[in-house]
């Protein structure tokens, strides 16, 4: 390529590109939406950071040892780090070009999404019915404003992911597809590293407190 | 059943939110009004309308989203120094009793607004739009790597400045200060729309402000020309590149903190109440943590653009590029370490203000360098005293100044007498206005001709130049004299008589950059319009270094029909002694991205959901919310993005540069 020309001195070098090259369509596609992850990662320090400031502040009112069942939250955890192994199924297959097998194991990836999902919203009614809302302490707000913007992450994914589904369904394996399909896979695992950390500092820690 | 039911459209929207009872606004309003309708008048009359859709609020040409962001940039710069205006005449007729002629509701609103307008809807507009138009012709690109993306943005920051001067006639602005620390924000003391205006503004345009970061990273990380190394960008592209890495590193903790204090308000959590635990000090932390990275996201491109001066009209290399890369560097990295410095009275303490102290006075070492770097490019260079050049050196004698009480302030103990006190406003006025605002003037006389195919007037540049350096002094050395003797910001009246003739002085000052502005508008207009324009048929009327100088003025929408390859970090100096030819023939068609109105509707949708919020409206919330995210899915079932430009068109607009270029010659 042109772009390592170097030439002996006094001859007169290229200076402008005079054949056609093809760029990789959606070349920087990758970069821009890790970029946009990166960005959405400092929302989640920030809530980190207010979770570890606040956190011991109950007010007087209940605490993690009150409130936390790590049963349940062992069982969506486990759903959600399936999620993501299924997800690398659909990833696999869509690089065979298989589009039925990718819709398959996008589907179940979604399903445990749902599933996860509707323990964190079962968890929340189990709290507010006991009276451990929002307003009820610096504590509980950080823990349902962290935990709910996780959620509502993975709730603009499942929707993502469906979109998806009928996008592969109508249009097939297509290039603009498939790196859709590749940002959707950065998403998802990022939703579950960002979980991760969420189960550590929130359950794990907040029992041991 | 009427009531319940206008309340439930119109949530807490009244017809007694309207400030009819303030003269001032409402003659402000029927002025505004007239104006408006004038302008749409216009537009309609000439049949403009189509043609402004088609050519620019749906064009995803960096060029033209660039402009379009130097246009919101310049309306708002305006408005905010209209309402500077009114803070210095008010300070100047209050004393001996009179309570002048703001009351204290108006006046409070003022000087948050006007902070607000300053940095998010002026500053940041004309940056983003030099970032824009710049870039991607530096880096010797076609585009931006997210063209609609881009598009976007610009219409979420238009949103934001939409939300805030509907504020002006429909309820209130904060009266918090620009910052709006709680818990004077929070609902408790702060009820009505004013915050809320303040924080969905911000939301909105910061979408907008993030995207655009993520696009110009992506676009200079991906998309340089063959054989520009890291180390052979033009510096306004590294400035460039670290702007936007503080802006994707910074803007999502500002967004972040503003929905806690959103929920705080709107739901009723504990985040930064006095009560239940919750700690109004981790706001003014986080915010301060969004805020300091702020102010260099402003400066960085500004030392860019200066840089490209310095050496174009020194007609010299840059002297030290690799130290003025790595000053860049270590000022991106050291702005995340010194956001305490905002508020060491806060009593975190001796060792924590200490360390904050030192890494403040650190970072003014890589920025003095880069003074030094621009004095050693004059230094034996060839040197033309154009408007960009007097910018230049009205930039390094009033930015070190403000630079000096920079450090003066980063000392505690003298921090602690200074604290909030009108020095301080003379400092942040002295860098922002000596720094980013003669960055950006140097730019818009720099690179008018490139955007437009012909130079600005310089008699009225000159006129301008020395009005903004004469008032500048005048309207801010008495403040800081002012601040010094122990006065602190944001007063309305004044009891000491003996006060009066520095607001006096700093108010004669404020009319004196009136005049600099105004003989700006004068420079704008006489260009424009007038007969005799200064034509540049070559592309290149200054005898650049870099690469936008080697296309045409204005450049074609493609920008470069060939991708030039580069050898030297001023490609474009490289190639003219080098003699390089350009190619006048073997033309290729040209991938290109379409138009879309997504942007406009998307922001337009955010403006309403906006509103609605501001205004409880709960039905609109939830209507705007789900069109949004509906409008949003719609335009990813639209796969036919981009298009050709046949060979047959790009040679046509090649010909007649060759043309133009022979002729020249």
């Amino acid at each position: 390529m042109s772009s390592n020309a170097t030439t002996a001195e006094g001859e007169a070098p290229q200076f402008y590109e005079l054949v056609p090259h093809h760029h990789a369509p959606h070349g920087s596609t990758q970069i821009g939406f890790w970029l946009y992850l990166m960005s959405d990662c400092l929302i989640f320090a920030s809530l980190f950071a207010i979770y570890g400031v606040l956190g011991g502040n109950f007010a007087a009112g209940p605490s993690p040892e009150h409130l936390f069942n790590l049963q349940l939250v062992a069982v969506s955890t486990g759903a959600l780090l399936l999620s993501s192994i299924t997800y690398g199924f659909a990833m696999l297959d869509m690089d065979e070009g298989k589009k039925t097998g990718t819709l398959v194991w996008l589907v179940i990836t979604g399903i445990l999404g749902a599933v996860f999902l509707r323990l964190t919203l079962y968890e929340f009614y189990h709290m507010i019915h006991e009276g451990a809302v929002p307003q009820r302490s610096a504590f509980l707000s950080a823990f349902f404003v962290l935990v709910g913007t996780h959620a509502l992450h993975v709730t603009f994914g499942i929707l993502w992911l469906v979109t998806l589904l009928i996008q592969i369904g109508t249009k097939g394996l297509i290039p603009a597809n498939k790196i859709r399909v590749q940002c959707l896979s950065m998403f998802w695992h990022f939703l579950d590293v960002i979980w991760i950390g969420v189960f550590t500092v929130v359950y794990l820690m907040g029992m041991l407190r | 059943m009427t009531n319940e039911f206008w309340s439930f459209i119109f949530g807490r929207l009244t017809w007694d939110v309207l400030p009819l009872h303030e003269p001032i606004v409402v003659i402000t309003f029927l002025v505004v009004a007239v104006g408006g309708l004038a302008v749409v008048g216009a537009l309609t009359y000439f049949k403009l309308w189509g043609y402004l859709w088609k050519e620019w609020f749906t064009s995803v040409d960096h060029k033209k989203v660039g402009i379009m962001y130097m246009v919101l940039g310049l309306v708002m710069l305006l408005r905010g120094f209209a309402d500077a205006l009114m803070m210095r005449l008010q300070q100047a007729i209050a004393f001996n009793g009179s309570e002048g002629y703001l009351n204290a509701h108006h006046y409070d609103q003022l000087f948050s607004v006007h902070g607000v307008i300053m940095i998010f809807f002026v500053a940041m507009p004309l940056i983003t739009g030099f970032m824009n138009y710049i870039v991607p012709l530096q880096i010797g690109a076609r585009d931006v790597s997210f063209p609609f993306l881009n598009n976007f943005s610009f219409w979420m920051t238009t949103g934001g400045a939409v939300l805030v001067m509907m504020s002006l006639f429909v309820g209130e602005f904060a009266q918090t200060g620009w910052l709006a620390f709680p818990p004077l924000s929070g609902i408790e003391h702060s009820p009505a729309s004013g915050v809320d205006y303040y924080i969905w503004a911000l939301q909105v345009a910061g979408v907008g402000t993030t995207l655009s970061g993520v696009n110009l990273i992506a676009t200079i990380i991906k998309m340089r020309a063959p054989g520009m190394t890291l180390m052979k960008m033009p510096v306004f592209t590294w400035t460039s590149l670290c702007t936007n890495v503080l802006i994707v590193a910074s803007f999502p903790i500002l967004t972040a903190v503003l929905t806690l204090l959103a929920l705080d308000r709107y739901v009723g959590t504990n985040f930064f109440t006095a009560d239940f635990g919750g700690s109004p000090m981790m706001y003014i932390n986080l915010i301060w943590i969004w805020g300091h990275p702020e102010v260099y996201i402003l400066i960085l491109p500004c030392f860019g653009i200066f840089s490209e001066v310095a050496s174009t009209f020194s007609g010299k290399r840059l002297f030290g590029y690799t130290s003025m890369v790595y000053a860049t560097v270590v000022i991106t990295v050291l702005s995340y370490l010194v956001w305490l410095h905002h508020f060491f009275t806060m009593g975190s303490g001796a060792s924590v203000n200490s360390f904050f102290g030192i890494t403040t006075m650190i970072i003014s070492i890589p920025t003095g360098a880069k003074i030094f770097n621009w004095l050693f490019t004059m230094y034996k260079g060839r040197i033309r005293f154009e408007l960009p050049m007097m910018w230049l050196i009205a930039f390094m004698l009033t930015f070190t100044i403000g630079g000096m009480t920079g450090v003066l302030l980063a000392v505690p103990p003298a921090d602690f007498v200074l604290h909030n006190s009108l020095f301080l406003v003379a400092h942040f006025h002295n860098v922002i206005i000596g720094g980013v605002l003669f960055g950006i003037f140097a730019g818009i006389n720099y690179w008018w001709p490139k955007a437009f195919g012909y130079k600005l007037n310089e008699f009225w540049g000159k006129v301008s130049f020395w009005l903004w350096n004469v008032g500048f002094w005048l309207a801010f050395g008495p403040l800081y004299v002012l601040g010094l003797m122990g006065i602190t910001r944001r007063l309305r009246t004044f009891d000491d008589p003996s006060l009066q003739i520095w607001f006096i002085i700093a108010g004669i000052g404020a009319l004196v950059i009136a005049g600099g502005i105004g003989a700006m508008l004068i420079q704008f207009g006489v260009s424009i319009l007038g007969k005799n324009k200064e034509w540049d048929t070559t592309g290149d009327p200054w005898n650049g270094r870099t690469l936008e100088w080697a296309t045409s003025s204005p450049p074609p929408q493609y920008n470069f029909a060939f991708t030039p390859v580069i050898h030297d970090n001023d490609a474009w100096a490289d190639m003219k002694n080098r003699h390089s030819q350009r190619p006048i023939k073997g033309f290729m068609e040209i991938h290109m991205p379409r138009n879309t109105g997504t942007g406009v509707v998307l922001a337009g949708l955010s403006v309403v959901l906006g509103f609605a919020l501001i205004w409880y409206m709960w039905w609109l919330v939830i209507l705007s919310f789900v069109a949004l995210i509906g409008a949003a899915i719609i335009h990813t079932f639209n796969y036919d993005r981009d298009y050709y430009i046949p060979v047959e068109a790009v040679a046509e607009v090649e010909d007649t540069r060759t043309r133009l270029l022979s002729g020249a010659r």
